[in-house]
């Protein structure tokens, strides 16, 4: 069983395992870059990979939060961070495959395409809601925001997997529907649980009285 | 009193060895692929094809393209066949289950002598030629394929259409003792596919039997499958049973999938987006940036008389 309470030293021994952890898809991309290991049809399967795992980061730093509320391992919400930016950083190099190997960085061809493909434009805007979310990750813009302005901005990462959800099904045949439904159940599952807890908090129905628990024995 | 032994064990409840082989090598294989994947290493992610036999008496065609071919590797294991399962590589991991010999395929329909012809005379019908042509999948992706085979309008010979004929369906084998994903309802099995017969009797359409000069490797539909250049490869039936000459044009399995998606015609055309995505450019495989792609997948002057007077968008 994992510690509820993590002192300075354990936790960076987590987040550096955490960080290296997260690393690892890079650097097998990476190796495969280099020993050819990519298939018949590299771009797609580099499309491919670098698509889920920013899918994979989105529901990982998705699920700290309920995560900690179940486990009361709060030690995790310094985690948190770290999962979306690599979120970012794996939807930064989709995007990069995007608009490197599809479209030569040509401006006229990029814009043509996000306008006129459902599954373009919604991946374009997810990228995009992520961009501000990377850039006020500093503890500094937290302070210059205010807690309440920074997290009411954060929550837009709702929207992204949203996006992201969208994004996959449209992607895909209709014939191989397995894994958008799979991501996007875990996705509803996610959010089903922010909104349960919301209603459960502030629901509009009176909250329980508190009943004192009954002791038997003294401690 | 006559006491009945026990039976032995059912002939029916043997394993077929060749299943159980198969059952192995398919194990393996994913265990391979499934390390291998998850190390990255390369070498042992693909199981490496077997080559098949040469083909005797190949000759070269007129038709044939002035491209580097793809290499062999490559076509044989990346594809779509889906009755091998949904993934580009399921062809190339599974399709080794497939017995392609005996063989036959039956004629039918608007014709005067309905028959069943064996794969092996049908390779007898005529020459062998090689066919280097381009392959224009409509996902977005391209190869150049060196395919071996001989012009549809050989059955034609063999077969006598009659006037009522406008039509000819093409279907696929569907048997899940071979086939393991016809058993899901991915698609309407069997795999249909059809053409307009003046399509199908215009001499760039082939039956093919093989791939750089050897027999059809099984992941690309052996032992006999049709190729029609210039449209998506989809409308190129893999292991063909049955071949029906009909009236009507027939709804084939893509058009129940996709109708807004996947037209009867299907020809490779740029100015004809499909339904998600842009097909004025394709990856020919081995290549990282796309390249424009061309009407008729290239063949244009060949057989966009086909379409005189037809908007392509609507008939697309």
């Amino acid at each position: 069983m994992l510690p509820r309470t993590l002192n300075d030293r354990q936790l960076t021994a987590v987040k550096t395992v955490l960080f290296l952890a997260a690393l690892l898809p890079a650097l097998q991309l990476a190796w495969a870059i280099a020993f050819d290991g990519l298939g018949p049809n590299p771009v797609e399967t580099l499309q491919r990979k670098t698509g889920t795992w920013t899918f994979n980061f989105l529901l990982l730093t998705l699920t700290v939060t309920p995560l900690r509320s179940i486990s009361g391992m709060h030690w995790l919400i310094r985690l948190r961070r770290m999962l979306g930016l690599y979120a970012f950083f794996y939807g930064t190099l989709h995007f990069l495959t995007f608009i490197g190997f599809d479209h030569a960085f040509d401006i006229n061809d990029i814009a043509k395409d996000v306008v006129k493909r459902p599954f373009a434009t919604v991946g374009f805007v997810a990228w995009t809601l992520m961009l501000p979310l990377a850039l006020t990750s500093t503890n500094a813009a937290i302070r210059r925001l205010g807690g309440k302005r920074w997290q009411t901005l954060h929550r837009s990462v709702y929207a992204v997997g949203i996006l992201a959800a969208f994004h996959y099904f449209w992607l895909v045949k209709a014939t191989a529907l397995l894994w958008p439904i799979l991501y996007a159940t875990l996705l509803a599952l996610l959010l089903g649980w922010r909104a349960q807890d919301r209603i459960r908090r502030y629901g509009p129905w009176p909250a329980l009285p508190k009943v004192q628990t009954i002791r038997f024995f003294r401690k | 009193m006559l006491i009945r032994r026990p039976a032995d064990i059912l002939p029916s409840e043997i394993t077929d060895p060749a299943l159980y082989a198969g059952r192995r090598r398919f194990i393996q294989a994913a265990a391979a692929g499934t390390i291998a994947g998850a190390l990255g290493l390369p070498a042992l992610a693909a199981p490496a094809a077997a080559r098949g036999e040469k083909l005797p008496g190949v000759r070269p065609s007129q038709w044939t393209l002035d491209e580097k071919p793809t290499p062999y590797e490559t076509i044989v294991s990346y594809g779509n066949f889906y009755e091998f399962g949904p993934d580009k590589d399921s062809p190339g991991k599974n399709a080794y289950r497939l017995r392609p010999r005996p063989w036959s395929v039956l004629v039918e329909g608007e014709v005067k002598k309905p028959q069943r012809f064996d794969i092996e005379d049908i390779l007898k019908w005529a020459p062998l030629e090689e066919r280097t042509y381009r392959m224009r999948c409509v996902e977005g992706w391209s190869m150049v394929v060196p395919w071996v085979g001989f012009p549809f309008s050989e059955l034609m010979k063999r077969v006598e259409v009659t006037g009522n004929a406008k039509y000819v369906e093409f279907w696929s084998l569907a048997d899940p003792e071979q086939m393991p994903y016809v058993r899901l309802p991915l698609l309407d099995w069997p795999y249909m596919e059809g053409l307009r017969l003046d399509e199908a009797m215009h001499p760039l359409t082939i039956f093919a039997v093989g791939l750089y000069g050897e027999v059809l490797p099984k992941p690309n539909g052996a032992p006999l499958r049709l190729v029609v250049p210039w449209k998506y490869g989809f409308k190129g039936a893999k292991s063909i049973v049955r071949i029906r000459f009909v009236r009507e044009m027939p709804r084939t399995t893509w058009m129940k999938a996709g109708p807004d998606e996947y037209g009867f015609y299907s020809n490779v055309n740029p100015d004809v987006p499909h339904r998600r995505w842009s097909q004025s450019h394709e990856r020919r495989l081995g290549e990282f940036l796309k390249r424009k792609t061309l009407p008729f997948n290239g063949y244009a002057e060949q057989v966009a008389q086909l379409y005189a007077g037809m908007d392509l968008r609507k008939f697309f």
